[in-house]
């Protein structure tokens, strides 16, 4: 069944590790929908939250690729897992007139956004919420000022929840 | 006391018992080649390409078990590399790599004889890195050897800048390494062996296929204790050929697009398939839904990714061939399968493997090795003379096959042969070629007769790139395209026999090969008539310091049959044109 999956990779911080999965992914034409990656509390490690969509059997043969690289440490599969997800997003507006900066402050109150700079005729806006939200966000501000905003997303970080 | 970056990989490579290194020199690792050039205990091999220098420490490898070593230059001499590092870590060879690179501040210059060896190399080989610290050296070598040697072996690639082989630093090599990243897997789940073992208990058609992953654990003593104990019939990937003696009454045969009828009726019609270590590649499954499709299917295998992933297994086991053998056989007793083994029997003599030619066929070559030779390594390279190796020759504990099989590198089968006799000097070493790849490296005839071997090399010549004329004659009707090396480019000049038609200029052999070897000091004989095939191997074990090329002249259309068509289930099979 095709479905939206999600992937935890703790792998060493070497050079050339990012290189190798997201070439695994291309080589075997696996589709890719997010990938990040950073360092975590251990710095020879680095962890990767990695997004796609794919069916089960495809999907079993990806982790399986992922496990047997000699640079993977960890595969951790968060598709069943209660996870915290989100996507930082910055958006530029300009172009902007009083009554839009007026709308933008409310779009930003009602929304949870945060006007990080602006100045006489621009706005800079952070946004971290989950890939739906923000690509809702996006859909609303591009009706309102088509062709005047400009977007960077950072893709998925993921974290297992607290077991309750 | 602190010693160089070269003479530390020296003090390396011996601790981890290396004795050849295969080499090739360039002006990025002379630091080493000089740190080498001061001891005995390991010989360096000069052959005259790169890329066939990594064949031969494959054939080395795959003849001897150890890790075959390759030592090449930066830039071209790395680059050449690229096939052969496809083609053993394909086959699951054990080899580590050194290339030389420009010294670190030079990385990233475009400087001369740079390329990004590891970022080329990183998809095709099972680890590649280069030392970016004199003081990573000697743990980088002690995990490259690691990697290559343990789980499924593979190759790993050490790309080594040339300042830090200059650099002094830290004589230490470490006895061993922990690398957190990579545990392979060293036991046997008992439970999965248990159920696996209930399953072939209640078996009526049992037959168990046997890939190179029993080759490779050098599993071939227990394989045949297993079947024995259990009286179940025995299939073979090409790969996997040998597994057990081929004269063995309990073997069928080979299974695939060009195996026996037999093994792929077996297939087909088996109600448990016990598999261990193949990959189920297309080349053996045929129509993927047809496959094996009332069998109840166990498979075994070192690596996780090879199971389920072209069929779904109902039994999956992930482990070491050798250990899971041996597992199976302590919990297994004898299955009553004399209907199931009479039926193969029955399917057997009613098309035995069997070639319908008169005169000098492939099959003639084959079967005269099997009858002179008890002590042997043959070789193949690529197309139909590798189809036909595999086919007809015999093995026991004292034959081995080497050949490419996953990737189908044509230029593998001569080079791998020198290797392979480096590393069995006592053996008696062939290698079949077809004449179209045995000039993908003809060159190592030189080397052959630099290091007096005595390889035995037999180019079935059929004028033809005959694996893909064969293909051309099934699937497009019959239109030669791009496949002729004879006389002209078409072949429209050449009919059978390497008679040309009338009006067409008789012209000579391209090249003539007999005096091709001569030039290089080697032995030639052309052999044409069948009677003629012992006289020619005769003539060349008598060769026993110089290598022999014997040139058979074959039927120019011969086919590799019987065949499954692309797209059919294996037991439909073409039997004869
Ligand atoms: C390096 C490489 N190039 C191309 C091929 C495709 N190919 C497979 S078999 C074959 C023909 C081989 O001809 P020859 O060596 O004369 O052997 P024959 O089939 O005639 O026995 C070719 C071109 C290959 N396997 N390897
Ligand atoms: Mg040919």
């Amino acid at each position: 069944m095709l479905k939206k999956r999600c992937i935890s990779l703790y792998v060493e911080n070497e050079v050339g590790v990012l290189a190798k999965i997201s070439g695994l992914f291309s080589g075997k034409s696996y589709n890719l929908d997010s990938l990040t990656v950073g360092t975590t509390e251990d710095s020879t490690i680095s962890r990767m939250t990695i997004c796609l969509t794919s069916d089960d059997q495809t999907f079993e043969q990806i982790k399986k690729q992922l496990n047997r690289s000699v640079e993977v440490i960890k595969v951790v599969d968060f598709t069943e897992t209660q996870i915290h997800m989100k996507e930082l997003m910055f958006i530029k507006i300009w172009d902007c007139s009083k009554n839009d900066k007026t709308d933008i402050f409310r779009i930003a109150q009602v929304y949870d956004l945060k006007v990080i700079d602006y100045d006489m005729s621009s706005f800079i806006i952070e946004c971290t919420k989950s890939e739906e939200e923000n690509n809702s966000i996006i859909k609303i501000l591009n009706k309102n000022y088509p062709n005047r905003i400009e977007v960077v997303r950072g893709g998925n970080v993921a974290i297992e929840a607290l077991k309750i | 006391m602190s010693i160089t970056g070269a003479e530390l990989f020296v003090k390396a490579l011996k601790e981890e018992n290396v004795d050849k290194i295969f080499a090739y020199p360039g002006g990025n690792i002379t630091d080493i080649l000089n740190a080498l050039y001061k001891q005995n205990d390991i010989e360096l091999i000069l052959p005259r390409h790169e890329q066939a220098l990594s064949h031969a420490a494959d054939g080395y490898a795959r003849s001897t078990g150890k890790v075959g070593v390759c030592l090449v230059t930066s830039g071209p001499g790395a680059t050449n590399l690229v096939t052969g590092i496809a083609t053993a870590n394909f086959d699951s060879v054990p080899m580590v790599c050194f290339t030389g690179q420009v010294p670190t501040h030079l990385i990233g210059n475009d400087a001369f004889q740079e390329v990004d060896i590891v970022g080329i190399t990183r998809h095709i080989c099972k680890y590649a890195v280069t030392v970016r610290k004199r003081s990573d050296l000697a743990s980088i070598i002690k995990k490259a050897f690691f990697i290559a040697r343990n789980g499924k072996p593979g190759v790993v690639l050490v790309d080594i800048p040339k300042d830090i082989q200059m650099e002094f630093g830290d004589r230490h090599y470490p006895e061993s390494i922990e690398i957190r990243s990579y545990k392979p897997n060293t036991s046997v789940h008992i439970g999965q062996i248990k159920k696996a073992v209930d399953i072939l208990k209640k078996a009526k058609k049992p037959v168990f296929l046997i890939g190179g992953g029993v080759n490779i654990a050098h599993a071939n003593e227990e394989m045949k204790k297993l079947a024995e104990k259990s009286n179940v019939p025995v299939i073979t990937t090409i790969m996997g050929k040998g597994a057990i003696p081929t004269n063995h009454e309990l073997f069928v045969g080979n299974i695939g697009i060009h195996g026996s009828f037999a093994s792929n009726s077996a297939i087909s019609e088996a109600d448990v398939l016990f598999s261990i270590g193949t990959r189920f590649n297309d080349r053996i499954t045929g129509k993927i839904s047809e496959f094996a499709k009332n069998a109840t299917i166990i498979h075994v295998d070192i690596d996780p990714a090879s199971i389920s992933r072209n069929i779904v297994v109902d039994i999956p086991i992930v482990a070491d061939a050798k250990v899971s053998i041996q597992a199976i056989t302590e919990k297994i007793d004898r299955l009553n399968t004399d209907d199931w083994l009479k039926q193969i029997k029955e399917w057997k003599e009613k098309y035995p493997l069997k070639m319908k030619s008169e005169g000098l066929t492939p099959q003639k070559i084959i079967e005269t090795i099997n009858r002179k030779f008890d002590n042997l390594i043959v070789t193949t390279d690529v197309g139909q003379n590798q189809l036909w190796t595999t086919q007809y020759i015999e093995l026991d504990e004292n034959k081995q096959l080497i050949t490419s099989g996953g990737l189908g590198t044509m230029g593998f089968g001569f080079p791998s042969a020198i290797g392979a006799k480096l590393g069995n000097p006592d053996k008696t070493v062939i290698s079949i070629s077809g004449d179209g790849g045995v000039q993908m490296n003809i060159q190592e005839l030189a080397t052959a007769v630099a290091y007096e071997l005595p390889v035995i090399l037999c180019i079935f010549n059929n004028g033809y790139l005959g694996n893909v004329r064969q293909l051309q004659e099934f699937f497009s009707k019959g239109h030669y395209s791009c496949v002729c090396l004879k006389y002209d480019r078409n072949c429209d000049c050449t009919v059978a026999k390497n008679v040309p038609k009338a009006g067409c200029a008789k012209k000579p052999y391209s090249p003539d090969f007999v005096k091709l070897a001569e030039s290089y000091g080697a032995k030639g004989i052309r052999v044409i008539n069948e009677e003629d095939i012992e006289k020619a191997f005769d003539e060349a074990a008598k060769n026993t310091k110089t290598p022999t090329i014997i040139e058979f002249m074959i039927e120019r259309e011969e086919d590799v049959l019987p065949m499954v068509l692309l797209g059919n289930p294996l037991n439909e099979m073409i039997i004869e044109k």
